[in-house]
């Protein structure tokens, strides 16, 4: 079984973003994407939480508040799992770009904060390939509940943590939560290498480092050939 | 009253002291007879003023179902399938099979974890991984296993209807029909039962018996170790009320 510790042998590059809400990373993925596809590379995208499997299960453990840290923790690694086999690795295989939004990482610092154990959480996820890069947006908790409060409509439960009973208030409880969190990925990124980008500049800056990065991970990296027209192919 | 024990790390949140009950599992291949053989068990040691609480696979209220519609499609890989598993014991451990073992109930189970772990690694999961995830169980007081050859299951498992897909293993192309995927599957989940069951103690039964027999010895090993241990017998039962 693939490792996190053990650098992948598959063709393609995975590279991925991390960072608590209100960070900006999905923001410099997308920018990276651009980047990439300016390039002439066809890099393909995935974000946390997205498989059919088990959408409609958490989606209802979400509602009746009935999830558990542990529940919680391995519906996420079974969506994880399912978005691997069926998004990440046919491409990483087939020598592609993957742009991963969150990968295990996030479990280790969330499901960490919910109370469960820091050493059964990432052996759940022995089965994920080391990533060839991983940022971390590293940013201070009152920048990002300024960014999320202004951006969107209301912070949801489980992402405030309010299961864990922290504060009565949402925004209050949203900020023990995520800043446990942020205690728990500076851990993270030391003990897996994460690449650290200081979120709290701005975004074009943060974009060229990424860049410059991202160029360097792609150092030795060959795409796929492409397939050739007949024409080609008779010549 | 004494300590929770789990297999491997006790999730920090979960309770440490007040186990006044007991686990009890019967494990076995399917078609051997198991879930007859609970049932009975069940019914015997209400009687002897025991309360009872049965569980099994995919009886969680969060993903119980959801396991038995993924299993109608073609949605479950040997990833999801283990964890999706994880997910339902995690479930039925800290809403059932916990709260029950505080309130000094014996626990039934059906099946338990060395069930999902053989599945586990027929379908090529990682033996040790699959020991880590389910590090989370509590650790049973009595694992019974009911132990059949793979010829001996065939009969009875086409005089109890049909082969069933996932049972056959299908999903893993192990034989190009159900008859011979059925032997290869079976074969592998009973070579992974016959290797846990030293490493983890089973009381291994001779699956061939009659049931009544099978049932007759459960109930006096059953019996003996609830009295001896002093366990969670509510009543004064005399023992000479206990079947033989």
């Amino acid at each position: 079984m693939d490792s996190l510790t053990q650098p992948h042998n598959f063709p393609g590059k995975l590279i991925i973003v991390e960072g608590i809400d209100g960070s900006g990373k999905s923001t410099q993925l997308q920018l990276a994407k651009r980047y990439l596809e300016a390039k002439g590379l066809k890099p393909f995208f995935t974000e946390w939480n997205s498989a059919e499997l088990v959408k409609a299960v958490t989606k209802k453990g979400k509602k009746k508040m009935a999830l558990t840290p542990m529940t919680f923790s391995l519906l996420a690694a079974t969506d994880f799992a399912a978005r691997l086999t069926h998004n990440i690795l046919p491409p990483l295989k087939a020598g592609m770009i993957v742009l991963a939004d969150r990968y295990a990482y996030t479990a280790f610092a969330r499901d960490v904060v919910r109370g469960c154990d820091r050493n059964w959480v990432r052996q759940v996820y022995q089965f994920a390939p080391r990533p060839d890069r991983a940022f971390y947006f590293q940013v201070p908790i009152d920048v990002s509940v300024s960014r999320i409060l202004s951006g969107r409509a209301q912070l949801k439960d489980y992402e405030a943590g309010m299961d864990l009973n922290l504060a009565d208030d949402i925004v209050e409880s949203f900020k023990i939560f995520q800043g446990r969190i942020l205690n728990e990925y500076a851990k993270i990124a030391q003990e897996y290498g994460l690449t650290q980008i200081d979120a709290t500049h701005n975004i074009g800056d943060q974009q060229a480092i990424v860049r410059q990065y991202i160029d360097e991970t792609l150092a030795d990296y060959n795409p796929p050939e492409q397939p050739q027209s007949t024409e080609e192919a008779a010549a | 009253m004494s300590e929770f024990r789990y297999l491997q790390h006790a999730m920090p949140y979960l309770p440490k002291d007040g186990c006044s009950g007991k686990l009890i599992v019967i494990e076995g291949t399917d078609g051997v007879g198991r879930s007859t053989q609970t049932v009975l068990l069940k019914e015997w040691l209400e009687v002897q003023g025991y309360a009872v609480l049965d569980t099994g696979w995919t009886r969680s209220k969060l993903v119980g179902q959801a396991i038995t519609d993924a299993k109608q499609g073609h949605s479950m890989n040997r990833l999801t399938y283990c964890l999706m598993y994880a997910t339902d014991l995690a479930d039925r451990m800290e809403y059932q099979i916990i709260p029950a073992l505080r309130s000094g109930f014996v626990v039934l189970a059906d099946r338990y974890i060395y069930t999902a772990i053989a599945r586990g690694i027929a379908r090529g999961a990682e033996r040790a991984w699959l020991k880590d995830l389910y590090g989370f169980a509590v650790a049973p007081d009595l694992v019974f296993y009911l132990h059949v050859g793979v010829l001996d299951l065939v009969p009875r498992v086409l005089a109890a209807g049909k082969m069933n897909y996932w049972e056959s293993g299908m999903d893993m192309n192990y034989g190009d029909d159900l008859y011979d995927s059925f032997v290869a599957y079976q074969g592998e989940l009973i070579d992974q039962f016959n290797a846990m069951a030293d490493e983890f103690g089973f009381v291994t039964l001779d699956g061939r018996q009659d049931p009544d027999d099978i049932q007759r010895q459960l109930r006096r090993a059953v019996g003996d170790y609830l009295t001896g241990t002093n366990g969670s017998a509510t009543t004064g039962v005399a023992p000479s009320l206990r079947a033989t």
